[in-house]
């Protein structure tokens, strides 16, 4: 049995005006750490409250632990854990208030699973007494992400857990996630952080309600096509104007420090044409490398096709 | 039973660490009293009047002696001229001016008739009209003791009677309509704003997606609020036992069930509203002209409905204050049993079951 199965789900608002989700299949296997990524308006936090029996969807249909989302809503939301997007927790109430209620909603204690949230707890621990609103963007997500987990459930829904997070936090909280999935939990993710996909078991890219891709990364940047090439020099403005002015360009985007470029097809080496193009036209400090792909590469490239 | 509980508490730290919340909940009924019962009274006390008498015989003395000795009136002076009096009805120094004529004893011994003339300034009405009310009874009492031993041929005295407020107390109307006021405002506004305030946190989203039922969750933003209420019922009670001296006639318990029932009526409304707005700010709107215009204008409380134009009179048997307003009413100050209420209860219950029956329907269990 799947984790999670979507047949053929569409979802519109406003009456159908505003398509959100297009006619998505796929699935989930049990016990896998799966990510959505895709910019805002992708479609991600529709299909988690699709999943979540919060949305009724237009057409389709889908499971969540092999229960149907709309006839057995009611056990699906026993099973199941939710951390919504715009989540923040009772502002006036301390962190344990918080945790002790959401545990008491969902029929257990603070006690019964604190195995489970115990590595993420401890952290947060020493701020019991302090209320939610007054902790910070990192232990905000903790406390929230063990309300989530407080009931042990079979299929955990995060959704854009760390926007908004520093650096480092989110890197814990990656870390958690991972043994969390140790621990046999189902964990759907969504994020518009390309970088984060590489921590996945399997991502799905996503653009205006439909995936572009569906793989594990390592086979999503395999399938890269062409070759890619990250360039420099000192003036970056003007090289990104004149590469995409280059005839042999085929696309070509800031990229950190960098620039990507690919080239047309049927010109397979013109690297050094290409440089002395440049320098000509009064580059210096020029760098040109071949690069391995990275989700973001494979993500624009999908996203031309 | 043990999550019900939970969840309540939780509503409570809500309403106890939000100091203004809490102000506004338990400091309106004082609030309130006071600024009714001492600052908005209808009735008027000590009214500056001059009185001018050029005839000074000893009934114009007596009649003076007498305004002058009850509490509506005091007497600035005691002569002026015509044009003196003008010139201090248009200063606003006074409100009212009685003169008696010269001969005044003398015409009435002679011609059995005799005049006074009472000036009110009528442009303020209502105390114009108070302030003449007052004083024709002031000499209609005069003339009856003075008649008491001549047996006239024809006379037919009205013999008035006010009956349950024969002090003419504005409270007695106030503080009804007070309780309506207080409690539609607190159940309506708080629950409205508490529903609404999840949703916006997006806490909303969790408690739908947890084995906590829908149901639950309104019955756990119901019972704070309505506690809450309670100690408002007793606080406006109390208030106005202790300081305006308002005795409650009928029976006590009656009039704390009838209350229970009106803060539920007010909670289902609450609910309504909640469901139907997605930002405080508009469920604050909505609360308000909810509650505070019908509870002011078409209770019954501050305009006599009776005077009404016919459509506002329809309009006023759907607003449930009024019904709650006639009832409180009649147990408080008439002392009347439930068989004299019974009728309007029956509709205030019918209104409730109508209110909760479609709230609860149209509460949703998803986000749309």
């Amino acid at each position: 049995m799947k984790a999670v199965t979507l047949n053929n789900i569409t979802k519109t608002y406003n009456k159908g005006t505003v398509l959100a989700v297009d006619n998505l299949s796929f699935e989930v296997e049990k016990g896998e750490l799966f990510g959505l990524i895709g910019p805002d308006g992708a479609g991600k936090s529709t299909i988690f409250r699709l999943l979540t029996t919060l949305l009724l969807a237009d057409s389709g249909t889908a499971t969540v632990d092999g229960l149907d989302i709309v006839k057995d809503f009611k056990t699906i939301r026993k099973k199941v854990g939710y951390m919504p997007g715009k989540f923040s927790l009772y502002q006036d109430l301390t962190v344990e208030e918080n945790l002790n209620f959401f545990a008491s909603i969902f029929g257990t204690t603070i006690h019964e699973n604190y195995e489970l949230i115990k590595d993420i707890y401890v952290q947060i621990e020493p701020f019991k007494t302090r209320r939610a609103g007054k902790l910070s963007g990192g232990m905000k997500q903790k406390l929230a992400l063990s309300c989530a987990l407080i009931h042990k459930p079979s299929v955990l829904f995060l959704d854009e857990p760390t926007t908004g997070v520093d650096t480092v936090s989110r890197k814990e909280f990656w870390q958690m996630l991972k043994r969390l999935k140790e621990q046999g939990i189902t964990i759907l993710v969504s994020t518009p952080y390309m970088d984060e996909a590489n921590l996945c078991d399997r991502i799905a890219l996503m653009q205006s309600g439909k995936i572009l891709s569906i793989d594990t990364p390592a086979n999503i940047t395999k399938a890269y096509d062409g070759k890619l090439y990250a360039i420099r020099s000192s003036s970056m403005h003007k090289l990104l104007i004149e590469l995409r002015n280059y005839e042999f360009t085929e696309s070509c985007f800031a990229f950190g420090e960098y620039l990507h470029i690919t080239f047309k097809k049927d010109h397979i080496d013109h690297t050094n044409a290409l440089l002395s193009y440049l320098k000509h036209n009064g580059h210096t400090n020029l760098e040109l490398k071949t690069i391995e792909p990275s989700i973001e590469d494979c993500f624009i490239q999908l996203l031309k096709q | 039973m043990k999550q019900l509980f939970i969840f309540v508490r939780k509503e409570f730290y809500h309403v106890f660490r939000d100091r203004k919340t809490l102000l506004m909940l338990f400091g309106l009924p004082i609030a309130q009293i006071v600024l009714f019962g001492f600052a908005l009274t209808t009735e008027i006390k000590n009214a500056k009047i001059v009185v001018a008498d050029y005839s000074k015989d000893i009934v114009s003395k007596q009649i003076i002696d007498k305004i002058d000795a009850s509490r509506y009136f005091d007497i600035e002076k005691s002569l002026m001229s015509h044009d003196q009096i003008e010139a201090a009805f248009k200063e606003g120094k006074i409100k009212m001016a009685v003169i008696f004529p010269e001969n005044f004893n003398k015409n009435l011994l002679h011609t059995n008739k005799a005049q006074i003339q009472v000036i009110a300034d009528a442009s303020d009405l209502n105390t114009a009209v108070t302030l003449t009310n007052y004083i024709s009874s002031i000499i209609g009492d005069y003339q009856q003791q003075m008649v008491k031993n001549v047996v006239l041929p024809y006379r037919i005295v009205p013999e008035i009677r006010m009956l349950y407020n024969p002090q003419l107390k504005g409270e007695h109307t106030f503080i009804p309509g007070m309780m309506a006021m207080i409690m539609m405002l607190v159940c309506v506004m708080m629950t409205a704003i508490s529903i609404v305030k999840e949703k916006e946190l997006g806490t909303m989203e969790i408690l739908l997606v947890s084995p906590f039922k829908p149901l639950m969750v309104i019955l756990s933003k119901f019972v704070p609020y309505l506690i809450i209420s309670l100690v408002n019922v007793t606080s406006i009670l109390l208030l106005s036992w202790i300081f305006l001296h308002l005795p409650i006639k009928g029976s006590i318990l009656l009039l704390y069930a009838v209350s229970l029932l009106f803060i539920i009526t007010s909670l289902a409304i609450g609910l309504l509203i909640s469901i139907v707005s997605q930002s405080q700010q508009s469920a604050m709107f909505g609360s308000l002209m909810a509650t505070m215009l019908p509870t002011l204008l078409l209770s019954g409380f501050m305009f006599p409905i009776e005077n009404m134009p016919l459509p506002l009179q329809i309009i006023s048997n759907v607003v449930p204050s009024k019904w709650f307003y006639i009832i409180v009413k009649d147990i408080m100050i008439k002392g009347s049993g439930f068989g004299a209420i019974w009728k309007e209860t029956l509709i205030l219950v019918g209104m409730t079951v109508f209110l909760l029956i479609i709230s609860l329907k149209k509460f949703k269990i998803r986000l749309e």
